[in-house]
């Protein structure tokens, strides 16, 4: 019992460690007065404030669309590669597959610099659309590696099944391959969007200056003091996040039931 | 028509992005301004101070690394446990930082550490008074460690929760004291789910530019803010470029070492 209660209080420790920072970000985004040192009264203000900050709007709508055009652009291009990379003979496949482990185990910053000097080499202006070509980039190895998997569970004769009996390579695609590696489609598109929403450095050196995602607006703000309307938005963003996982998290312990 | 023609698109797109712009680095890690080849940024990096920054950036990041893993394992061990296995929403609480955004959790944390910032406020409440926190490498280390903790508990959850538990039961029933079974039994099993956690920890935290700059104000440089520093103020691609290529080989060189430690890459990644 007394261990059970040590177990718990270490835990405990962890998570206020951990929620501490942002418990403090929501109790500020409710502060009346813009510093950040001194709590001078509950308002809703930075919350009426955010629709109309041009700013952390427009920010925001960099990173959800960038993640989402990204998302989209490198599930499929993951997944054809995958399908694709699965026909190959072996030594090709190899070269191509220790190729895409780079993206995902070279540090952040590198990619980001290395991408950077192609974009100015190739003298492209450094903006919206470079940003998303770079999210593409270094979403689609995810997706790759989580539909590979799924393929090698695959009965091989399928697809030449499919041919065979007279169907086109498109149609046997969409109609027998997809299908059952939709699962992986699944994972590989989620983990790119995760990827894709939360990343700063890459964007940072690839996206120029004149265009900000959430995470390089509160880099670049950061010293002259974030805006309240950012833990606004950072506290519905929380909110919304924890009722989603918390739902998921119910619905699988009732499937396991 | 061939299937692997479907890999054709995405072929092109990992040669132009991927390894072009590596090909780029190497190119200006290895020529002076002139364009001619040259050795001269190496020869600056080891013999100037700047090999001191790459030795500051080692040691925090393995300092970060050893604290989560002492902090993290425990955490690890008791969530992945008998007792705690059917409080899942626990688990899933400690996951949910990690879909913050991480910059503006580490400006929160810097408000919190601020000279007149609540943690203060707290000291000078109980009297011992306040302190210079921000700005200090000590508040480097700790937004490394609060940024990544994460990072450490759950592979090794992961691989705890795979771990078969009546081998434990068998080390107990066999005579063994809890010391014993942790030492013979379970720790050897879960070295999969640690190297990865390392590896998960190790690699951001040593190539940071953020977190120095938010918490350490400048006066923490790391690599990753030299490197940032070289494309972005100084626009010296050359110098940038050795200085990404150095980083490389020292992540290379830990993953390496780490790959001897567990040969089959049994604990994954962390997904």
């Amino acid at each position: 019992m007394v261990k059970k209660a040590l177990k718990w209080t270490y835990l405990m420790l962890i998570l206020f460690f951990l929620y501490a920072p942002i418990v403090v970000m929501i109790a500020l985004s409710f502060n009346a007065s813009r510093s950040s040192a001194v709590w001078t009264g509950f308002t809703f203000d930075w919350y009426k404030d955010l629709l109309g900050d041009a700013k952390i709007m427009d920010a925001l709508k960099v990173t959800l669309s960038v993640a989402v055009i990204a998302t989209a652009v490198s599930t499929v291009l993951g997944t054809l590669a995958a399908i694709g990379i699965h026909g190959m003979k072996k030594g090709w496949a190899g070269w191509i597959l220790n190729v895409s482990y780079l993206p995902m185990t070279m540090p952040d910053i590198v990619t980001g610099v290395s991408i950077m000097m192609l974009f100015v080499v190739l003298k492209m202006e450094r903006g919206y659309w470079t940003m998303v070509m770079a999210h593409i980039a270094f979403d689609t190895p995810y997706v790759l590696f989580s539909v590979l998997p799924k393929l090698k569970q695959m009965d091989p004769n399928m697809y030449e099944a499919a041919l065979d009996l007279g169907c086109k390579p498109f149609k046997a695609l969409t109609k027998v391959i997809v299908p059952q590696v939709t699962p992986g489609i699944v994972t590989g598109g989620l983990l790119a969007f995760t990827m894709s929403i939360d990343d700063f450095i890459i964007s940072y050196f690839t996206g120029g200056s004149a265009v900000n995602n959430l995470s390089i607006a509160v880099y670049g703000s950061a010293r002259r003091g974030v805006s309240p309307s950012m833990y606004a938005l950072s506290a519905i963003m929380f909110v919304v996040i924890l009722v989603l996982l918390l739902i998921i998290n119910r619905r699988s312990s009732l499937e396991n039931v | 028509m061939k299937r692997s023609f479907f890999a054709w698109p995405y072929v092109v797109w990992m040669i132009v992005f991927t390894v072009l712009p590596l090909l780029f680095v190497a190119y200006y890690g290895f020529t002076d301004a002139t364009g001619a080849l040259s050795l001269d940024n190496w020869r600056e990096f080891f013999t100037s101070g700047d090999l001191k920054t790459l030795w500051l950036s080692v040691r925090l990041a393995l300092e970060c690394t050893a604290v989560c893993l002492v902090v993290g394992y425990p955490a690890a061990a008791f969530l992945a446990g008998k007792d705690m296995s059917r409080h899942k929403t626990l688990f899933v609480l400690i996951l949910l930082p990690m879909w913050m955004n991480f910059l503006l959790r580490t400006y929160a944390m810097r408000t919190m550490l601020q000279d007149n910032g609540l943690i203060n406020a707290f000291f000078e409440a109980i009297g011992i008074g306040r302190k210079q926190m921000l700005y200090t490498e000590g508040a480097v280390l700790l937004g490394m460690v609060y940024n990544y903790l994460p990072f450490m508990i759950l592979p090794i959850y992961t691989c705890m929760k795979k771990m078969d538990r009546r081998v434990v039961e068998a080390a107990e029933d066999l005579g063994a004291n809890p010391l014993q079974v942790f030492c013979k039994v379970s720790l050897p099993l879960s070295v999969p789910g640690i190297v990865s956690g390392i590896t998960m920890v190790f690699m951001p935290a040593v190539t940071t530019f953020a977190i120095s700059k938010l918490l350490g104000g400048g006066m923490t440089f790391l690599i990753g803010d030299m490197i940032e520093n070289m494309f972005m103020t100084l626009k010296n691609w050359q110098y940038g470029s050795t200085i990404s290529m150095i980083l490389l080989v020292v992540i290379i060189a830990s993953v390496a070492l780490l790959r001897k430690v567990d040969p089959d890459n049994q604990g994954g990644g962390l997904w």
